[in-house]
């Protein structure tokens, strides 16, 4: 960890002779007082309690090229099974870290959906007002991330406008022969009464080991909606560690899903800030590993403001010698009166050797609130298999359906057929079986 | 159709079904009643398939061939059903999908293609009509919230569309009021004919008013004790079950 550790610290010299004019911005002091953070704290270890299941030391043994080349041979056509669609949406896409601009379908009317690094350059008043305010800075994967951003996505959505069609965030990795180490920076704002659903992706088309250490933030002012949806199905060499932090002003509604289906290890770091009345936060999840994959999902929801709401619901299906984590913290500060804090993890373990550390926290410093949770950790019911293999179906299949049927709740108010149906055969593959489910 | 002989049975050590001859063929109506805890929901679930129980002797044969190393879906691809006594509930699964699945694995079990999306709509729907049944149970997830009755309208209503050679229905008046009981059963009626069979599982005489047997079996302490034709049913209920108590197996 330290070889690699200290390779970050001198490539961040390399990088920062790489900006020319950036470097006299005020993004980024940002990034030299991260790099000073990342220096001081270094990779967070089991010691840590935030790590205490999730060992990242296998992981950052290795070394990384932390600096790659442009890959420009893909074309949309070998890699059109990893979009939604190929027309109707927006998509900002990327290949080693750099944009494709030949793969993305970007826009600058009504709303802007592009790159960060072009935000850097045009948009310098919203990045200076926006870009590292919401995100966790003192975190030393954030500050590793902060030190070296300068490109993911971008998204700017004006006061009162609805997106017309979902946007499309993927980021490729191609590097055959390099173990690659990316870390892509996202900033979406979403202004007064705007709508816009969200769709990212991390996706490495080599044999090579990827991790990728992604920062985003999300705004949702005054009455916005935001729908966000994390796919994660990467290869088995593929790593990621996202940190999502999400901001929420007066009743604006933010709704973000994750499904995470594969991939070597995946950390979600989730955290919602509440910062004004009538903000409402629906976090769910869905996992379903198998072989040695580890999922770990951290959520943290800020109540800070009264009459906010969050609805928190993880389902994870574990098999093989799959590992899940979650974590979940519930924090209500002292005036966050009348808070409505639902927290649920269900879990279905396939085999002896599958594990899950499920943690719920609630931190409750208002006395006026409903809050609950609950976790629970099972077998698939004899009862219902036997009645469903009665009826004609096989056990694999049998089996199947009961494990889609255990996750639906968590798939509610999908909204993008396209996606449901892309998620319907990702989870029948994944199960291994050839059935609609019918979502 | 359905031949038992000398079946033996047992769970976690339990020995329960002790002995059973039953033989029934195409087109007839057998019915077994008897007392609580005399074997006849293992018996329905021995012949479903159900991995639970260990079969320690006897055979089982199911349109001439010897079923007990088959799976319970393979059993079901031949043409054998289950009306549950407790039906199980499945949130999260359609009526609709459920029934679209189990029709298409059991039709490529039998090496045919999928049935086209409209000739099944069209079936449920005349199904549907038959068991007086509303057409939101389409899409409400299978069994989940339905009351006691509706449970058991659903269970012939799967049957209804499975079309099975033989079918057993464990206890399917339990829930049912009169009402219901008579839909069911005129259902029931309606599904008969000279190339399948029925078997009743009850403790009650009542519902064979309705679907007459022309077998009655009498099951107690894990064997047939006694039987005969519908008659011995209202005897049964006139008497009670104690009054075969002392009777040696047959």
């Amino acid at each position: 960890m330290d070889q690699f550790k200290d390779k970050l610290l001198s490539s961040f010299i390399v990088f920062e002779n790489q900006l020319n004019g950036q470097k006299n911005k005020p993004f980024h002091q940002l990034r030299r007082s991260a790099i000073d953070t990342f220096e001081t704290k270094g990779f967070p270890t089991v010691r840590d309690e935030e790590w205490k299941y999730t060992n990242l030391k296998p992981l950052f043994k290795k070394d990384y090229n932390v600096f790659h080349s442009s890959e420009e041979s893909l074309e949309f056509r070998d890699i059109r099974r990893y979009f939604l669609s190929e027309s109707d949406t927006y998509k900002i896409v990327f290949i080693n870290g750099f944009f494709a601009s030949w793969l993305s379908s970007t826009t600058h009317q009504n709303y802007d959906v592009c790159t960060f690094s072009s935000a850097l350059e045009k948009y310098q008043d919203i990045i200076d007002e926006y870009a590292g305010t919401i995100a966790r800075n003192e975190d030393s994967l954030t500050a590793l991330n902060t030190s070296f951003a300068r490109e993911g996505a971008f998204i700017h959505i004006p006061d009162g406008k609805v997106v017309d069609r979902p946007i499309e965030i993927i980021f490729f990795t191609t590097d055959g022969d390099n173990n690659t180490f990316i870390q892509p920076r996202n900033l979406v704002v979403v202004g007064q009464n705007s709508q816009c659903n969200i769709v990212e992706r991390h996706q490495s088309l080599g044999n090579q080991h990827t991790v990728s250490n992604c920062v985003t933030e999300v705004l949702a002012k005054k009455g916005a909606q935001v729908t966000y949806h994390k796919i994660q199905n990467d290869a088995p060499n593929a790593s990621l560690i996202d940190s999502t932090t999400v901001k929420q002003e007066k009743d604006s509604t933010v709704t973000l899903h994750t499904f995470s289906f594969g991939g070597k290890l995946t950390r979600n770091n989730l955290e919602f800030d509440l910062v004004e009345p009538g903000a409402q936060a629906n976090l769910y999840g869905i996992s379903i590993l198998n072989d040695y994959q580890l999922v770990d999902n951290h959520t943290v929801v800020n109540h800070i403001s009264p009459h906010c709401e969050s609805n928190e619901l993880y389902k994870g299906i574990f098999d093989d010698h799959a590992r899940g984590v979650f974590n979940g913290k519930v924090h209500v500060f002292p005036h966050a009166q009348k808070t409505n804090a639902f927290q649920e993890n269900n879990n279905l373990l396939l085999t002896d050797t599958a594990s899950i550390d499920t943690k719920p926290q609630l931190e409750i410093y208002a006395d006026d609130v409903k809050c609950s949770h609950g976790c629970t950790i099972g077998q698939l019911d004899e009862d219902a298999l036997f009645y469903l293999r009665q009826r004609g179906i096989p056990h694999k299949e049998a089996q199947a359906l009961l494990m889609f049927a255990f996750t639906t709740d968590a798939l509610r108010g999908l909204k993008i057929g396209e996606l449901k149906n892309k998620l319907n055969r990702l989870i029948a593959r994944k199960l291994s079986v050839n059935i609609d489910f019918d979502l | 159709m359905l031949k038992i002989k000398n079946l033996h049975a047992r769970i976690d050590e339990v020995e329960i079904l002790k002995g059973i001859n039953l033989e029934i063929k195409a087109g007839e109506v057998h019915a077994i009643m008897g007392p609580n805890g005399s074997g006849k929901s293992t018996l329905s679930s021995v012949i479903a398939g159900r991995e639970d129980y260990e079969i320690t002797e006897g055979s089982i044969e199911f349109s001439g061939e010897d079923i007990m190393e088959l799976s319970p879906e393979e059993r079901a691809h031949m043409g054998l059903f289950l009306s549950f006594q407790y039906p199980v509930e499945i949130p999260g699964v359609s009526v609709t999908n459920f029934l679209k699945t189990a029709i298409n694995e059991s039709r490529k079990g039998r090496g045919l293609e999928p049935m086209p999306a409209k000739d099944m709509l069209k079936k449920m729907r005349e199904k549907m009509a038959m068991l007086e049944m509303d057409k939101s149970f389409m899409s409400r997830a299978i069994n989940e919230g339905f009351s006691g009755g509706e449970k058991k309208r659903n269970e012939i209503f799967q049957m209804a569309m499975l079309e099975p050679k033989l079918a057993i229905l464990d206890e399917t008046d339990s829930g049912l009021d009169i009402d219901a009981l008579r839909v069911v059963a005129s259902g029931v009626n309606k599904l008969r004919n000279e190339n399948n069979a029925i078997l009743v599982i009850t403790h009650y005489q009542r519902l064979l008013d309705h679907i007459i047997p022309d077998k009655v079996h009498v099951l107690q302490g894990g064997k047939i004790v006694r039987s005969g034709d519908k008659n011995l049913a209202l005897e049964l209920e006139s008497k009670g079950y104690d009054w075969l108590k002392h009777e040696p197996a047959i």
